[in-house]
């Protein structure tokens, strides 16, 4: 566990516990992210990452604990937030174009019946072009490669101009280039203040992307920065019983010294 | 959506429908089937003004609450409330012992709104999945619609009760003119609920995991749209009935699916085809004066479909078929060409290039027998690319034939060159492929490729490449 306690954390999250149809799918998680880091969640498949994310935004129920973002629950704060969902989650076929998708980010803010302005849409365009995809505003969606979706998706939350990000595996099926401009625009984002985490499924590359990392089997097995963390021992427990993957990282990192 | 543009439209609808008497459609019928149609387009005959009003009204309303059910993939809750309103009708009527508007659109919304709270009751408590919770309470609350039904009528106010059996099966000739202030009143608030709400629908009927991080209040505008739903539902339902009102929700809104792409014109397209449908059905039974209408507004959306699958600019099937006909077409040309172009490049013809080349050898070469040759022949002089030498059984490329061959075989020559150098094919591989590419290179990649591989003169079977200043 990290030992840096900071006095105005962007995320705080105290015993949080989701329960699916009564049986436990997270328990008791607690952890605190300082404002301006990236943050990796990694573990195994159904440890929760995707779940954990959810119910700090309220979207699963939880069954205890609380989230806080900036010191309030996160319900009065929920426009300081920004969520890009997992790809797969939408039907691609929907009848819009990239430019209505990312405009969606904006609705949240300008209310329920305001239309979109020339402000939004300026908002919605510089979005685009940091992920390198105004020239397809006009694209119709079902028109894009998967690198391409995750790219507007990501766009989608830039326009929501949040400062703390919650992003559901967003390398999931991408390609290399789009995941490299995907990073270097996370620690962009990271620099300029804003909170950003990722749940990652990528132990191999988990270590070079992150600031902190909460590793996660149903319960927080370590959080903290990522050189302190990122150990066998901590990475055996988390996987525990994943013997290939967790065999190969493991002689990864005694190769590293990590 | 623009609603000053539409409100004119409504109000006209109205005001044309004001003066009308409570004769139904099909009390005064002519004989003459002309005669017939030239009252339908007189609009003389106020019971079909009314009826064509309303047709219009819940049309409209129909395809564009159904766009976003079609999107949304919702299409069986929709046919679940519209069955599920049925108890509610019958209770309207023991109620107020007429049919009186306001009775029956309350207790249909509100058996609207109790099918699809149990539904959700269903999903919620047990591991039974939608599909199925939809299933049962559709069938159960029309089970139970029809049982009241038929007590209402075996109580002997069915006398006094004439549109009870419109409810099935639908009947346009029934309304009147409190039915169609009461459809007027709900379409119009369903059409400014949409143009109000258009963007936070959007973004739930997109992703709603993300309209609800963003705080959009998406339970609400969820209730909103069912009750709307229901509302719609009802007003439309003694003139379609209760079994195929569905089907006027989704078939417009799936039919505007297949020929647009964004979401503001699918609901425009779709009102319009919700409300020609419904046109139809009450032309057709205003034809044959006791028709049902309900059946021929849902074959009237059918065809309106059928028409959409058939010959959608892009996905229509004989649209893909005509296009695919005229590429392959295309291709077979170029081939032809090609084909004389080598015979007259192996010096098999006279010196000049557009000398004559036999009949025989060609058909040789493409392994085709002489009729068909000939077929594909005379097709490609109609394009003025060939022409017969007379009386030698001989063919020859005109000039602008000449040209296309060219450009032809150096498109095959040169990508198989790239193939070879560029992509690291064995040079006996990449014939098939280079078949296939030359077709479909475009001038500009061409171009590129000569580039790219230093301006070539010879393929990589040492034939020559025709070069570009010559094509």
């Amino acid at each position: 566990m990290s030992d840096e306690r900071c006095h105005d954390p962007a995320l705080e999250v105290h015993d949080l516990t989701v329960s699916y149809l009564r049986r436990p799918v997270l328990y008791g998680v607690d952890f605190l992210v300082p404002k301006g880091r990236l943050v990796g969640i990694i573990g195994p498949n159904g440890a929760g990452k995707s779940t954990l994310i959810k119910s700090i935004m309220g979207l699963v129920p939880a069954s205890g604990g609380w989230a806080k973002i900036y010191g309030k629950p996160v319900k009065e704060k929920i426009r300081r937030l920004g969520y890009v969902p997992q790809r797969e989650s939408v039907d691609w076929d929907f009848p819009v174009n990239v430019m209505d998708v990312v405009l969606m980010g904006c609705y949240g803010r300008i209310g329920l019946i305001r239309r979109t302005g020339r402000k939004e849409k300026a908002r919605a365009r510089e979005a685009l072009d940091k992920v390198g995809m105004l020239p397809y505003a006009d694209r119709q969606i079902s028109n894009l490669s998967g690198g391409q979706q995750q790219r507007v998706f990501i766009a989608r939350a830039l326009a929501q101009e949040s400062d703390i990000y919650l992003m559901d595996e967003p390398f999931a099926g991408v390609d290399a280039a789009t995941e490299v401009a995907l990073v270097t625009l996370m620690k962009e984002m990271r620099d300029k203040g804003k909170t950003v985490i990722v749940v990652h499924h990528d132990l191999a590359t988990a270590r070079e992307y992150f600031d902190m990392l909460l590793l996660l089997n149903m319960r927080v097995v370590a959080f903290g920065n990522t050189q302190d963390v990122f150990t066998g021992k901590l990475l055996q427990q988390t996987y525990g019983g994943r013997l290939t993957v967790l065999s190969e990282i493991a002689d990864k990192v005694a190769k590293d010294g990590g | 959506m623009n609603v000053r543009s539409i409100t004119p439209v409504l109000v006209l609808l109205l005001v044309c429908s004001v003066d009308a008497q409570a004769a139904r459609i099909g009390e005064l019928t002519e004989n003459d089937p002309w005669q017939q149609v030239r009252r339908f387009f007189t609009f003389a005959d106020p019971g079909l003004r009314i009826a064509l009003a309303g047709a219009l009204l819940f049309g409209a309303a129909c395809g564009l609450l159904g766009s976003f059910i079609v999107v949304r993939k919702m299409a069986l809750i929709g046919d679940a409330i519209s069955h599920a309103v049925l108890p509610g009708v019958a209770l309207g009527f023991l109620w107020s012992m007429d049919k009186d508007p306001l009775a029956i659109l309350a207790g249909a919304t509100a058996a609207g709104l109790i099918g699809s709270l149990v539904v959700e009751l269903i999903q919620r408590t047990t591991k039974i999945k939608q599909d199925a919770a939809l299933g049962i309470v559709l069938a159960s609350f029309f089970a139970v619609g029809l049982c009241m039904m038929r007590m209402i009528q075996n109580t002997g106010a069915a006398s006094r009760i004439t549109g009870l059996k419109s409810y099935l099966f639908g009947d346009v000739a029934v309304l009147n003119r409190q039915d169609l202030v009461a459809i007027f009143v709900v379409v119009i608030v369903t059409i400014f609920l949409v143009i109000l709400l258009y963007r936070p629908l959007l973004t739930i009927g997109f992703d709603r995991e993300f309209a609800r991080s963003t705080g959009l209040p998406v339970r609400w505008l969820d209730c909103l749209f069912q009750l709307f739903l229901a509302f719609c539902i009802v007003v439309a339902l003694q003139a379609v009935g209760v079994v195929l009102v569905s089907a006027l929700l989704i078939t417009p809104a799936a039919t505007a699916y297949l020929l647009v792409n964004r979401m503001h014109h699918m609901l425009w397209v779709a009102a319009v085809f919700g409300m020609v449908s419904a046109v139809i059905g009450v032309f057709c039974s205003f034809l044959g004066s006791n028709l049902p209408t309900g059946p021929f507004m849902v074959l009237g959306a059918s065809s309106l479909f059928l028409l959409a699958y058939l010959f959608a600019p892009r996905h229509g099937r004989v649209t893909r078929w005509m296009y695919y006909r005229a590429r392959r077409r295309n291709v077979s040309n170029e081939n032809m060409l090609k084909s004389i172009y080598r015979i007259i490049e192996k010096g098999m013809a006279g010196k000049d290039g557009r000398a004559g080349v036999s009949m025989d050898l060609l058909a040789g070469e493409r392994q085709v027998s002489t009729a068909e040759l000939f077929g594909d022949l005379r097709r490609l002089r109609s394009l003025g690319v060939v022409e017969f030498v007379d009386g030698k059984g001989q063919v020859a490329l005109t000039e602008s034939g000449f040209r296309q061959a060219r450009r032809v075989v150096r498109k095959h020559r040169l990508w198989e060159l790239y193939l070879t150098n560029e992509a690291d094919y064995a040079s006996n591989h990449v014939h098939d492929d280079a078949e296939k590419i030359e077709h479909f290179l475009s001038e500009e990649k061409v171009a590129e490729i000569e580039r790219q591989l230093d301006f070539p003169d010879v393929d990589p079977h040492g034939q020559p490449i025709p070069g570009r200043d010559r094509v």
